[in-house]
């Protein structure tokens, strides 16, 4: 475990600062997106699809229109340009020249249920809600396709010209098959998982106006400001003349990376010229917006009568649902991490997504590299089990290491620290609690990831801050970073006030607008700390390196011998004041302010060509869990005891904001392990209310303890790793493990509710002698 | 109709369509916007208001019912510029991360604390289960009301962002003493 070196001077990087956007955040004051509001605004709402698989017949909206107090009604021919086009990614020529279709509002099909077919916009919501009753839609229904294992089949109806296949990754490295015959052991299993929502307490939301010059300005809650261009094209306009605020945003967790209300108020905002809100319910939000990916994956791994991986033949099929989205690029995160943390001479990987009529997947918390860590995981404890090897032992002889490379080429330039983790984690783990009665079994389960942070490096990913003083000596900071609840605008406070002195409560900080602030990237694939984190720590010292030079004229010292303190500058037994230093400078016209770029790595992109093989993300962070449970051998349930979350996060710039970040994701991971789904029967989905759809209460949740480990590397500032995603990808494995451990049942397939594992014991013999 | 009812202290008469839930009022009407819409279905817990001091889903309950209530919500607790010691546990021990569960959380917690719900930590989680949080896994605002409940809270936290001094040695909770190795 290497110890990191604490900078010189460190004083604000590395402590839990309170963050100042929750002081306002626990006394309401908070102006989230539905929070705002205009005088003689609009409120504006969708006719949604009530079939996942119809021909539109007809759209007849002239009951609607006659509503007392409806201002417009539009369909898909009201807006400029309706079509967006998504580039898919693929590996080959007939899914990598893909361009994929969504519509802002359904044209002639739709193809899920809840797809927005007509937009009303009133003078009041009861208006707006009574205009969505009055549009009568003709409906010719079609035949669903809801098994992604029959999309390809030739007799499924294609929901797309492209036909049903809408990207494909495939990856085949050394001698499969020669591997796998000289192997000592082979295990082989099938893993399934479910579709989730996001289901973060806020829904969707938002208000637009249209602002001098004609600017189109929307104020909605999302993670990604650049959305503006998209809503520019939408609307047929030039990027400079829309503009995207994000107010602090209540959580996102990939959820609200595509757009959600933005092209709908652009319409309205656009075409009315008045101001206007629209709010999701929860029920829209859990019925239309896009869910994580089921996946079905078939795992075969071999490996020698040490327990070392000698082969792996890996075939993933994900159901993408009805339109593209971010769907490609989600299976490229599967097809990365598919072998997990771990070396293997001998990969054969086939990544499939195809369409169904579900509601469309994409993006959430830990994008395609979470799903596989229950088959990777599960097939690391099935070898255990075959070769009668401790669990966390067959680990350790098989982790990757510096230098390696991931199956699709990818080498890992930072250190691994997952020896040192799984040695923490076992060590905090200690002994197993004992069963709290009969027909009672305890059980512990480990699990191990990977997952990357910042986004794809083909990409060509960038982020810019300013930041400046005024003269008082107070500093402020402008990046159009959305803060979506992870303390995103905070830690760039810390990482200003660590390298210019001036006191976290001195900094101010405005966030999430794209004409005002410099563009600093999506708040997504666990990139913005890392991202505008450097950009943030680039632009403060240079700021502190120009002024230094002018303080060291005052001081009369060398400039490196300046110290930036809470008030001023001080060195050789003197001191100046910010406001003297910042006068003087601008004697000497050096400028009080920096606009600074990061920028990530490059690579080549994936070739149309089977031999590609290269670097995909900047670099990975690593975990490792260990969770206790006691399974009901009557009931099945399963109650969470304890549990342990380990990961190298490089440096923790905010600790709290870490283990925020650990808790929550490992919270989301025992939601998805457990109890979360979202049911459809005949692509019609039935979990529409969160009394359907059921997220962790405080009840369920055990005691989660953060093991927070700094090895002083990392490629975000102070040597930082994202954090944001990675402790998601753990929680379903550890389970799985957990169960088994407890009473001997080997699970494959998500949420293990009580009805699965009750049966699953029962088939195997009621859990007599189990524990 | 009209319904009269004091908001955080102040006496307010409203006029209200009859089948308006207590949570329109109070967002559109009133101006409440600290009290939260999360899903309408009282469930989530986003919308929780003290009614005559008793936790309530305000998205559950029709504005009418209030007439000669006392009404509280999340914006009437700070007090002198200084945070209440619940809000300030929140704040300090990382209870707070998108916000959006944390109005109704900390009024529902404020409840539990009074009539003794919230003896031990389990008391405490099921004294909040009526009470959706999707980011921060439960953890650190079980701790914060525990130390609340303890009467550990500094009680000269300042309601103002701006004033907020930040803790310096910061970091590990009680629950993980393992933070920041190498620190
Ligand atoms: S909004 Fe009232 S309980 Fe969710
Ligand atoms: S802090 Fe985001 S839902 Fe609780």
């Amino acid at each position: 475990m290497s110890d990191v070196e604490v900078e010189a001077g460190s004083r604000i990087v590395g402590a839990g600062i309170a963050r100042h956007d929750a002081v306002e955040k626990v006394q309401g004051q908070t102006v989230y997106a539905a929070d705002f509001a205009l005088p003689r605004m609009l409120h504006a709402m969708l006719k949604r699809s009530d079939y996942a698989h119809a021909r539109l017949r007809g759209v007849d909206v002239s009951a609607a229109e006659a509503i007392d107090g409806v201002v417009a009604v539009y369909t898909a021919a009201d807006v400029p340009q309706n079509t967006v086009w998504v580039d898919v990614p693929g590996q080959t020529l007939e899914v990598g020249a893909l361009k994929a279709r969504s519509n802002v509002l359904a044209d002639e099909v739709v193809r899920y249920h809840g797809e927005p077919v007509a937009l009303v916009a009133a003078e009041s919501e009861d208006a707006a809600l009574a205009a969505v009753d009055a549009i009568v839609v003709d409906y010719e229904p079609l035949p669903v396709v809801d098994d992604p294992e029959h999309a390809l089949d030739d007799d499924a109806p294609d929901l797309h010209e492209s036909g049903n296949l809408l990207a494909h990754w495939e990856i085949e490295e050394g001698e499969v098959e020669a591997g796998f015959a000289g192997a000592a052991a082979v295990v082989e299993e099938e893993y399934r998982t479910q579709f989730i929502d996001h289901a973060y307490l806020e829904p969707e939301a938002g208000v637009a106006w249209r602002d001098t010059d004609g600017v189109i300005t929307i104020r909605a809650a999302t993670q990604v400001v650049e959305h503006f261009r998209d809503v520019a094209r939408i609307l047929e306009l030039p990027d400079n003349k829309v503009r995207l605020i994000t107010p602090y945003v209540g959580g996102g967790f990939g959820g609200k990376e595509d757009m959600t209300v933005e092209p709908y108020l652009g319409i309205v905002a656009a075409l009315t010229g008045r101001p206007v809100r629209m709010v999701w319910s929860r029920q829209e939000s859990l019925t239309a917006r896009q869910n994580r990916h089921a996946v079905r994956m078939r795992y075969r791994t071999g490996a020698d009568a040490e327990g070392r991986l000698v082969a792996m033949d890996i075939d993933i099929l994900s159901d993408g649902g009805a339109y593209a989205l971010l769907s490609a690029l989600v299976l490229l995160y599967s097809t990365t991490c598919a072998a997990g943390p771990y070396r293997c001479p001998n990969v054969r990987i086939s990544a499939r997504t195809v369409y169904t009529n579900h509601t469309p997947c994409s993006a959430m918390r830990g994008f395609g590299g979470m799903q596989v860590a229950l088959g990777y995981e599960g097939q690391m404890d099935r070898l255990a089990r075959e070769l009668g090897i401790d669990p966390l032992e067959i680990r350790r002889r098989n982790f990757v290491e510096r230098g390696d490379r991931l199956p699709i080429g990818q080498e890992l330039e930072t250190v691994v620290e997952l020896p040192a983790l799984v040695e923490a984690v076992g060590e905090r783990a200690g002994e197993r609690p004992e069963p709290s009665g009969p027909r009672r079994a305890v059980g512990r389960g480990y699990a191990c990831n990977l997952q990357s942070y910042g986004r794809c490096i083909w990409l060509n990913d960038w982020s810019s801050a300013w930041v400046g003083f005024e003269l008082d000596g107070t500093l402020v900071i402008r990046i159009a970073v959305p803060d979506i609840g992870g303390g995103q605008a905070s830690s760039l406070i810390q990482i200003a006030s660590e390298v210019l002195g001036v006191p976290p409560q001195r900094v101010t900080i405005h966030i999430g607008d794209s004409a005002l602030n410099p563009l600093t990237g999506t708040t997504t694939a666990t990139r913005q700390l890392y991202m505008s984190g450097n950009a943030v720590l680039k632009a403060s010292r240079e700021l502190r390196d120009a002024l230094a030079g002018v303080a060291a004229g005052l001081l009369e010292v060398d400039a490196e011998r300046v110290e930036f303190g809470p008030d001023g500058v001080s060195g050789g037994g003197a001191s100046v004041s910010f406001e003297k230093l910042l006068a003087a400078a601008a004697s000497v016209d050096v400028p009080w302010h920096v606009l600074a770029t990061h920028h990530a790595p490059k690579g080549i992109p994936w070739q149309a060509d089977e031999s590609w093989r290269g670097r995909v993300f900047p670099d990975f962070t690593y975990g490792c869990h260990a969770v206790d449970v006691e399974v009901d051998l009557d009931t099945g349930g399963v109650r969470l005891l304890r549990y342990i979350a380990g990961h190298d996060v490089g440096r923790a710039i905010n600790p709290v904001s870490v283990e925020g970040q650990i808790e929550g994701a490992v919270a989301m991971g025992l939601g998805y392990a457990l109890s979360e789904r979202i049911v459809f029967e005949e692509a019609q989905n039935l979990s529409t209310t969160f009394s359907q759809y059921l997220i962790p209460t405080a009840v369920e949740m055990p005691r989660i303890e953060s093991l927070v480990l700094e090895s002083g590397e990392g490629m975000g500032p102070f040597n930082a790793r994202g954090i944001g995603e990675p402790p998601i990808g753990p929680p379903a494995p550890a389970v799985a493990a957990a169960i088994h451990d407890a009473c001997g049942v080997a699970l494959t397939e998500l949420p293990f509710t009580p009805e699965r594992v009750a049966t699953a014991i029962a088939v195997a013999g009621g859990g007599d002698g189990a524990g | 109709m009209e319904v009269g009812f004091t908001l955080n202290g102040k006496a307010r008469r409203l006029d209200v369509p009859a089948h308006w839930t207590l949570l329109r009022m109070l967002r559109d009407i009133a101006g409440s916007t600290d009290v939260k819409h999360g899903c309408g279905e009282g469930v989530c817990g986003a919308c929780a208001v003290l009614v005559d001091g008793v936790a309530m889903n305000s998205c559950s309950v029709l504005a009418p019912q209030v007439d000669g209530a006392t009404v509280e919500t999340v914006g009437g607790l700070a007090a002198g510029g200084k945070l209440h010691p619940l809000q300030a546990e929140m704040v300090m021990r990382g209870g707070v991360q998108c916000g959006f569960c944390t109005p109704g959380m900390v009024l529902s917690a404020l409840e539990a604390v009074r009539i003794g719900a919230a003896g031990s930590d389990e008391e405490i989680r099921h004294s909040l289960a009526g009470n959706l949080c999707r980011c921060t896994g439960y953890g650190k605002i079980v701790d914060a009301v525990a130390a609340y409940r303890d009467g550990e809270a500094p009680d000269d936290v300042p309601a103002d962002a701006g004033e907020h001094e930040h803790r310096p040695e910061g970091g590990g909770s009680a629950a993980s003493p393992g933070v920041g190795v190498g620190h």
